[in-house]
């Protein structure tokens, strides 16, 4: 109970911090629709490509929603590196507070922003003219899917941050993570289109199980088995890259 | 309980092999001020560190508050609480915010937590700036919020490292009245670390003097300035030639002990007041000029330059040196 009490402090500190800066709200709110336009209108050719089916809005939509989410929540860990040269990871971890609270509690919070940029993303498709087959249903399990993704990406940059410390080793972390993992999977292109050895890397790559699961929720003829199947690898994702940030406190506080 | 802190043998190596502790014991008795002084370098934060939980020590043993450090680290953790060198509050966040964030980690919650919170602000002056951002607050601010947080879960034993670096001089004054406050109101034990003489003077019934990671002297301000056992006189030379200076003042019956700091000699003497003519006349014998010389009763700085400072070494250049330096040490064999 205290333990989620504390988690729940941690998601307000960074709840409050968005709110207060307009700058910083206004950034994480045009975001998605900047990506969302362009680079639907640079994928747009994709529909032209013999062997495309469906309507490239529909289309791209998951794979930007997926694409955003994992980029947000790459840089989550930067907030860790500012407590942790502002003296507040370590008042922080003198104190009894569950480590588990620590990291859950900004990994809720980055799911959150993440989950808000998606639903954007999702009302801005509706106006180019989305058809979302797969109904609200459809909609909430692309929301869910993203903030899973997020959720474990955002434990994996924490725990990155814990014990790398440096804003540098976390950008070069991200910037080497993120694109190779959405190129190596469906968000832009359709399966049948990549070559075969990006189509089996994908099949284990998480960035995929969520694109695939998100598109097929959205559209209609869902496959629920594949829907649930990548949700619970997901979960498992964010479960074990939850449970690597807390342990890296650990480590941390060994070479303090 | 009678000890609030007892470490024996203390080590902690950091890689590649820095010695930040090499067998450092202490032990303070409840309801004190304890100061740990020492150069930077000195492994005063790495002992409040082991102490507090935060880090862990290679070998040794350590209680707070009659818990084991290593043995309960949380059961230590509920019972001090520890302000730390940095700023330990979110700029972002409101000063009572940061409070509740606090009471909050130490499950301290609802209307307990909300009147706590409303009483540290009373009590550290910041009820008027409460509900601002934190980022706002000058630094004596910033500190007094860093103390009420460190007290809200009212702990039995306060780790303050150099709670005062920073601050100016009046701040300083303030949180100096504070930590007296909370000895006598709280019957807290307390340990600071510092490297301001006049502050261990001030606050501590005791003090240890701290240097590569081991205690060299330990002992109460007037015990330790009482065991000088004499004055320092300090002699400006007016030329380079402090080599001859000190040969000159060691034949002088009346100086104990002579070391050279670059162009000052520093001297000390049973009875600095018959030594001082003494002194004045062997250098002008050997034909050395003096630009000015002072001399001082034993203060702590005295007790400070006896036993981590660099002053006796007769090789310190720099006379700030005296203070700060790290390395390159070497006892006088006096």
């Amino acid at each position: 109970m205290t333990g989620l009490r504390q988690t729940w402090q941690v998601t307000l500190r960074g709840v409050r911090v968005f709110l207060r800066n307009p700058a910083y709200m206004g950034i994480t709110l045009t975001q998605p629709l900047i990506w969302l336009v362009l680079f639907g209108a640079l994928f747009k050719a994709v529909t032209r490509i013999p062997g495309f089916h469906g309507d490239y809005i529909d289309f791209l939509t998951p794979g930007i929603v997926v694409m955003l989410a994992v980029s947000s929540a790459g840089w989550t860990g930067m907030g860790f590196i500012e407590d942790i040269h502002g003296g507040v990871m370590d008042r922080q971890l003198a104190s009894p507070v569950w480590r588990g609270a620590l990291n859950a509690g900004s990994v809720i919070y980055a799911a959150l922003t993440i989950m808000l940029q998606t639903v954007l993303i999702v009302l801005l498709a509706l106006v180019l003219g989305a058809s979302y087959s797969g109904g609200v249903g459809g909609v909430l399990v692309l929301i869910l899917v993203a903030g899973l993704l997020g959720a474990a990406f955002a434990s994996l940059s924490n725990g990155v941050a814990v014990l790398a410390r440096q804003r540098e080793a976390l950008i070069g972390g991200v910037t080497m993570v993120v694109l190779p993992l959405t190129f190596l999977s469906t968000a832009l292109m359709q399966k049948s289109l990549m070559p075969s050895w990006i189509q089996t890397v994908a099949r284990f790559n998480p960035v995929n199980w969520a694109v695939v699961a998100g598109r097929s929720a959205a559209t209609a003829n869902t496959d629920w088995t594949l829907v649930a199947t990548r949700i619970g690898l997901l979960a498992a994702l964010a479960l074990t890259c939850a449970a690597f940030a807390t342990r890296a406190f650990t480590h941390y506080q060994r070479s303090l | 309980m009678e000890r609030a802190i007892e470490a024996k043998d203390l080590r902690k190596t950091y890689p590649p092999g820095v010695t930040a502790l090499d067998g450092l014991s202490l032990s303070v008795e409840s309801g004190t001020i304890f100061a740990v002084l020492g150069p930077n370098g000195a492994g005063k934060s790495t002992a409040v560190r082991v102490l507090s939980t935060l880090s862990r020590p290679d070998s040794g043993t350590a209680r707070v508050a009659g818990i084991d450090v290593l043995g309960d680290p949380v059961g230590v953790r509920r019972a001090i609480g520890v302000v730390g060198q940095k700023h330990g509050s979110d700029g972002e966040a409101t000063g009572r915010e940061n409070l509740v964030l606090q009471g909050e980690f130490y499950g301290i919650t609802g209307r307990d937590l909300r009147r706590r919170v409303a009483e540290s602000l009373d009590r550290f002056g910041l009820t008027a700036a409460a509900d601002r951002k934190v980022k706002t607050y000058s630094g004596g601010m910033a500190r007094r919020l860093d103390i009420g947080m460190g007290l809200l879960h009212r702990p039995r034993v306060l780790f303050l490292d150099e709670p005062t670096t920073g601050l100016d001089p009046e701040a300083r004054v303030d949180l100096w009245r504070e930590i007296e406050r909370l000895r006598v109101e709280a019957e807290m034990t307390i340990l600071l670390t510092t490297h301001y003489m006049d502050e261990a003077d001030r606050l501590a019934s005791r003090l240890a003097i701290v240097d590569r990671g081991a205690v060299v002297v330990e002992g109460t301000p007037a015990g330790l300035k009482d065991d000088l056992d004499g004055d320092t006189i300090h002699v400006e030379l007016a030329g380079p030639d402090g080599a001859d200076a000190r040969a000159a003042l060691e034949l002088v019956g009346e100086i104990d002990e002579v070391s050279v700091d670059g162009r000052t000699l520093h001297a000390r003497a049973r009875d600095g007041g018959t030594a001082v003519p003494a002194v004045l006349a062997a250098l002008e014998a050997h034909g050395i000029r003096a630009a000015s010389v002072t001399m001082a009763r034993p203060s702590l700085d005295e007790v400070y330059l006896r036993h981590a400072g660099r002053a006796f070494s007769g090789k310190g250049a720099q006379p700030e040196a005296l203070r700060m330096a790290t390395t390159d040490r070497e006892e006088v064999a006096a």
